[in-house]
C-alpha cells in the first residue's frame, strides 16, 4: 500500500508582515533583526557583514558587472555583481564614493573579490532568517 | 583606504570566522545551538584549511 506523505503547507505570510525587514535586512546588514528587536543577533550579524566587506575592500578587491559572453563568463560576472549588490549600503557606499577597484592580478585582490562577494550572500542569509523571524516561523 | 596585505591563512582564518558567526546565527534556533554551531563551522572551516594546506604540501614533494 502506497503511503502518501502529507505535505504540510504552511499559510501564506502577507507582504506587508516581511517586506520591511527583508528590505532593511537588505540596506543595511542585521537591519531586519533590529526592526525585529532581535538586537543581539542584529549587532553580530551587521559586524560580521561589515567587516567582511570592508577587509575585501582593504584587499583591493574587484567589484563585479554584470557582463554578458559565454555561459562561464555571464554565470561568474552577474552571479558575482549579484553578490555584490546584495551588500546594500555597503556596495552603494563604495560605488557612489568612487572605491570600486579594477580587476587586478595577485591572490591578496583575489581573496579580496571573494571577499565583497561572500559579504553579499551572507546578508542574503541573514535577510532569509529575518524572513523567517517575520513569518513566525523562527524565533 | 588603507590596504590590507594578508597572508594565505589569514584570509582564510577571518573568512572562516565571519563566516560562522553568521551561519551560528541564522541556522539554529536558539542561543546554545547557535553558539555550539559557530564553533562547530569554525572548527570544520580549521580542519579543512590545515588539511588541504598538508595535502598541497605532501603533493609538491
Amino acid at each position: 500500500m502506497a503511503v502518501k506523505e502529507k505535505e504540510e503547507k504552511q499559510p501564506a505570510v502577507p507582504i506587508g508582515a516581511w517586506a520591511p525587514a527583508v528590505a532593511l535586512g537588505w540596506l543595511i546588514p542585521g537591519g531586519g533583526h533590529f526592526l525585529l528587536k532581535r538586537t543581539g543577533r542584529g549587532v553580530l550579524l551587521l559586524i560580521a557583514v561589515t567587516s567582511m566587506f570592508v577587509c575585501g575592500l582593504m584587499m583591493r578587491g574587484y567589484m563585479f558587472q554584470p557582463q554578458t559572453g559565454d555561459l562561464l563568463t555571464t554565470l561568474i560576472n552577474v552571479g558575482g555583481f549579484v553578490g555584490d549588490v546584495a551588500g546594500g549600503i555597503l556596495y552603494l557606499l563604495t560605488v557612489w564614493l568612487g572605491y570600486s577597484q579594477p580587476d587586478v592580478a595577485g591572490h591578496v585582490h583575489d581573496y579580496g573579490t571573494k571577499f565583497l562577494v561572500v559579504a553579499g550572500l551572507l546578508n542574503i542569509l541573514a535577510m532569509v532568517d529575518a524572513f523567517e523571524i517575520a513569518a513566525g516561523r523562527k524565533e | 583606504m588603507p590596504k590590507m596585505n594578508l597572508s594565505h591563512f589569514e584570509a582564510a582564518f577571518l573568512f572562516s570566522l565571519f563566516t560562522s558567526v553568521v551561519m551560528g546565527i541564522v541556522t539554529k534556533s536558539n542561543d546554545r545551538d547557535r553558539l555550539h554551531y559557530g564553533i562547530y563551522t569554525f572548527a570544520c572551516f580549521m580542519v579543512a584549511l590545515f588539511g588541504l594546506g598538508w595535502l598541497m604540501y605532501f603533493g609538491h614533494g
